[in-house]
């Protein structure tokens, strides 16, 4: 499904990511774990074009994407969501999904502004996608709230809503159960899952070890910018590299 | 005919708008550096520095140190004013909400002085006379002594402040990472209002050393705010060399571009300059280009 | 499950309602445009309301700029000042039709924003605020000194009205319903836009740009596209005002105009087109208020910027918004006591 080859960054003279290869499955629930600054959160923004690598080629499904911009990736399958959550702050939960949908929608600003027939469908279409979503997500009753003012545990259950309103074939979760009490991180696991079921292929940044442990099938570790490990999580757990440069890091 | 002592005289007269360019390009780069806003009202501290010395020196009368002074002193109150009233209070603070801050405080300002001292264009008289000096063939006024000797000093006076002084030292640091500058006890309010205070005090002095030269009036703080922006742009948002090096430039530039293509069109060029710079290098000139990060 | 359903319905239902009170709104606010020249007595207020109605077009060209995608432009007298400009000249200098001209002048403005736009929003905030600002400056400077095509300062004058077949636009109760007619149109445009896909994802590039276009919005292009649709619409009106005045200077179109304009916005304001009506209303009035304070009117400006961001940052429309809100739960809380 995503293919690195050889990545490599580094920023003014330090070296984020050094020569980072690594495969995730097609139908596949991927985490990527790590000592903080090890690398992860610039790796997911060099897969989504967030940033630019210094060598190395990212394939999505065979087709290179090295070089798309990130605004492309949507229409490939290719979403994300974000650590500290990045929501469409003054708009409404609903409309935010609805923004989910926008690569599955074509109308442009002459159809937009004159109403055009096809543009009155499209856009009812969207709409009931959207509610789907939130259904999907259990935000239905927050539909018509303001995305500020949701508590944080429902922001991150709506960018989730708002990412699988693409249709992906791949979701990037950053840390998706950062901030969250362990009902929620329950929950979150679930949804995770349920992700999963629909076919959808998942790769996940985390530091809690306990949800990598229980949902990922297979867990890549990144260290000082290179990758440590790799293998099932039982595999990871017994790995003495991955154990001592947890320790070494306290 | 040789042209060398009128190329003369314009390079001189673009390296004295140059330098009230710089000083001005300063008082953007101290305060963005220290709260990360441009000042809009930049240019009308300038256009004070003018105005109120205008203000005491000829119509109250005053002998010219004094006046100078004054001029200096209120508009460094006024900075502090709009600092401690518009500023500070803002939550919340976005880019956008700043920039019509600061634009809504110049217009008041300029507004102000409007009503104050009207409309009209005034002349300001010289520090020291008019009497030219004559330099192998080309003529230098005492005035444009004066401005060198000032921007000079104010240059020095600012490196040695920010280099030197334990309050410079913090200020830097605030620049530099305000959230740690407040772990280790330094008041990072205090440095702002710093910032205000020191940038206004140096636009007014661009203001009241440039005023003998090319008159001045209520909306004269427009242009050379904008023309010091464009100096502080192309030397990479820095109080430093780059900075002096983008107003001399600039200045240098406009005043060559008045002389052998067009008068008309000389603040166009500086705003051509501006936009180029904007699109082509928005880190400046003189800054090495560093890696995009998000 | 049933619940859910419920819940959906429930949804559907307001968003529906929503849907159709926006129509009423707009039809009586056209109702209101409408019959109100009927209740005025002399020119002088109906020249007002057709400076009111050029104002509302540029408000709301800016406000799809500045209250939907975030983007700032201190330079928008430009796009004001090139439409009246070419409309004028060709008019004048080539004997062009007037409507041509309104259609030329539009033009000539969109793919001048569409050319710059590409480099100016790449840059944002502040950068973003100086870039157009500067643009602004060169255009008003260009404006003033061709003289040969301008007239210069001194202005342009002749411009002839405009004309459908016999009726020519030449007093003010015609020129009410021709600029009127034209405003009503932008505002149902945009507030169709505003409420669209597009609408959407320019407000979402103003929330935050990385997620929008994570979720596949080409922010760069759409920022562009209505940086273009704005300068078109500002064209418009500038070729519209050439038309009606016959007369256009520089001074019109300087910087302080350009500050004018974002000044409606933000009292209007931001992301709401009836409050760039209501923006470019008080702005319009207020100097004519004022007159005998003469130039007093731009400390007032000046005031009502800073106060505007720092205590009603949603503008005066928003707390129109939250008096009704407030008077219409009063009504329902009475309404459901008695029930």
């Amino acid at each position: 499904m995503l293919r690195l080859d050889g990545i490599t960054k580094i920023f003014g003279g330090l070296t984020a990511l050094e020569a980072v290869s690594l495969e995730v499955k097609k139908g596949s629930i991927t985490g990527v774990i790590g000592p903080n600054g090890a690398g992860k959160t610039t790796l997911f923004n060099i897969v989504t074009g967030l940033y630019t690598q210094t060598s190395g080629e990212v394939y999505l499904a065979e087709k290179n994407i090295s070089r798309l911009a990130t605004e492309s990736l949507a229409a490939l399958g290719l979403v994300r969501t974000f650590q500290n959550v990045e929501l469409f702050g003054q708009m409404t939960v609903l409309e935010n999904v609805m923004v989910g949908l926008h690569t599955k929608s074509r109308s442009g600003v002459i159809s937009c502004a004159f109403k055009l027939p096809r543009q009155i469908k499209e856009e009812k279409y969207i709409k009931e996608k959207a509610l789907n979503w939130l259904e999907f997500t259990g935000l239905t009753a927050e539909a018509g709230n303001t995305a500020n003012n949701l508590p944080f545990g429902k922001g991150r259950l709506l960018e989730i809503a708002r990412t699988m309103a693409a249709e992906p074939q791949l979701i990037l979760m950053d840390e998706p159960a950062a901030g969250l009490n362990d009902m929620e991180t329950a929950q979150m696991a679930g949804l995770i899952y349920k992700i999963w079921e629909s076919g959808i292929t998942v790769v996940l940044v985390e530091h809690n070890m306990d949800l990598v442990m229980d949902i990922c099938d297979s867990i890549i570790v990144l260290n000082l910018g290179k990758k440590l490990a790799e293998g099932t999580p039982r595999e990871i757990q017994e790995n003495p590299a991955v154990i001592a440069a947890y320790l070494g890091e306290g | 005919m040789d042209n060398s002592p009128q190329l003369f005289q314009y390079v001189l007269s673009g390296l004295s708008n140059g330098a009230i360019y710089a000083l001005i390009g300063f008082g953007f780069a101290i305060i963005y550096n220290a709260t990360g806003i441009i000042n809009f009202a930049q240019g009308e501290f300038v256009m004070l520095g003018g105005m109120l010395t205008l203000f005491f020196l000829v119509f109250l009368s005053f002998p010219l140190i004094p006046a100078i002074v004054l001029a200096i002193l209120i508009s460094t109150v006024i900075g502090i004013a709009f600092e401690r009233l518009a500023i500070r209070p803002l939550k919340n603070a976005t880019p956008l909400s700043m920039v019509i801050i600061t634009i809504g405080a110049s217009i008041l300002i300029r507004g102000i002085a409007m009503l104050i001292w009207g409309k009209d264009t005034h002349a300001v008289p010289a520090f020291s006379g008019n009497d030219p000096l004559y330099i192998a063939g080309a003529t230098i006024l005492p005035q444009h002594i004066w401005i060198f000797a000032i921007t000079l000093l104010i240059i020095a006076a600012n490196k040695i402040f920010f280099n030197y002084s334990i309050v410079g030292k913090a200020m830097r640091a605030c620049a530099y990472n305000s959230q740690a500058a407040s772990l280790v006890g330094i008041n990072v309010k205090t440095m702002v209002l710093l910032s205000f205070v020191i940038s206004s005090a140096i636009g007014s002095m661009a203001g009241i050393i440039i005023a003998p030269l090319t008159m001045t009036s209520f909306d004269v703080g427009i242009m050379l705010g904008l023309k010091g922006f464009c100096a502080v742009i192309i030397g990479g948002m820095s109080s430093g060399l780059g900075t002096i090096m983008g107003g001399l430039l600039l200045g240098l530039l406009e005043s060559l571009g008045a002389g052998y293509i067009s008068a008309s069109y000389k603040d166009a060029i500086a705003f051509i300059i501006l936009l180029l710079i904007l699109f082509v290098r928005p880190e400046g000139l003189f800054k090495q280009k560093e890696t995009e990060r998000v | 499950m049933l619940q859910l359903f419920l819940k959906n319905g429930l949804v559907a239902k307001t968003t529906m309602t929503k849907e159709k009170r926006e129509i009423i709104i707009f039809l009586i606010f056209t109702l209101a445009v409408l019959i109100t020249p009927f209740f005025l007595r002399g020119s002088y207020f109906l020249n007002v309301l057709v400076f009111i109605g050029i104002n509302t077009m540029l408000a709301v060209a800016l406000n799809l700029l500045l209250g939907y995608a975030g983007q700032i432009s201190l330079g928008h007298a430009a796009f004001f000042g090139l439409g009246a400009y070419v409309s004028g000249v060709l008019t004048t200098r080539f004997g062009l039709d007037p409507w041509l001209a309104l259609v030329i002048a539009a033009a000539v403005s969109g793919v001048l924003a569409f050319i710059i736009g590409f480099p100016i929003l790449k840059l944002k905030g502040h950068y973003l605020a100086m870039a157009t600002l500067g643009f602004g400056i060169i255009m008003f400077i260009i404006f003033n000194e061709t003289v040969a095509v301008t007239g210069g300062p001194s202005g342009l004058s002749g411009i002839p009205n405009i004309q459908i077949s016999s009726l020519i636009f030449d007093n003010d109760w015609s020129n009410y319903y021709l600029i009127w007619t034209i405003t009503l149109l932008v505002m149902l445009l945009s507030i169709n836009l505003s409420q669209s896909r597009i609408g959407r994802a320019l407000r979402a590039i103003a929330d935050s740009e990385v997620a929008a276009r994570v979720m596949g919005v080409n922010a760069r292009l759409l920022k562009v596209q209505i940086f273009t649709v704005s300068a078109v619409i500002s064209a418009m009106a500038g070729s519209l005002y050439a038309h009606t005045m016959t007369f256009i200077s520089p001074a019109s179109f300087g910087f302080n105009f350009s500050i004018e304009l974002v000044t409606m916005v933000i009292i209007g304001g931001l992301g709401s087109i009836y409050g760039s009506f209501l923006g470019a209303a008080i702005l319009t009035i207020l100097p004519e208020f004022l007159r005998i304070l003469q130039d007093f009117d731009i400390i007032v400006y000046g005031l009502m910027l800073i106060i505007m961001t720092m205590y009603l940052p949603g503008g005066l429309i928003s707390g129109l918004e939250q008096i009704a809100g407030f008077i219409g739960s009063k009504i329902k809380s009475r309404g459901g006591s008695h029930a």
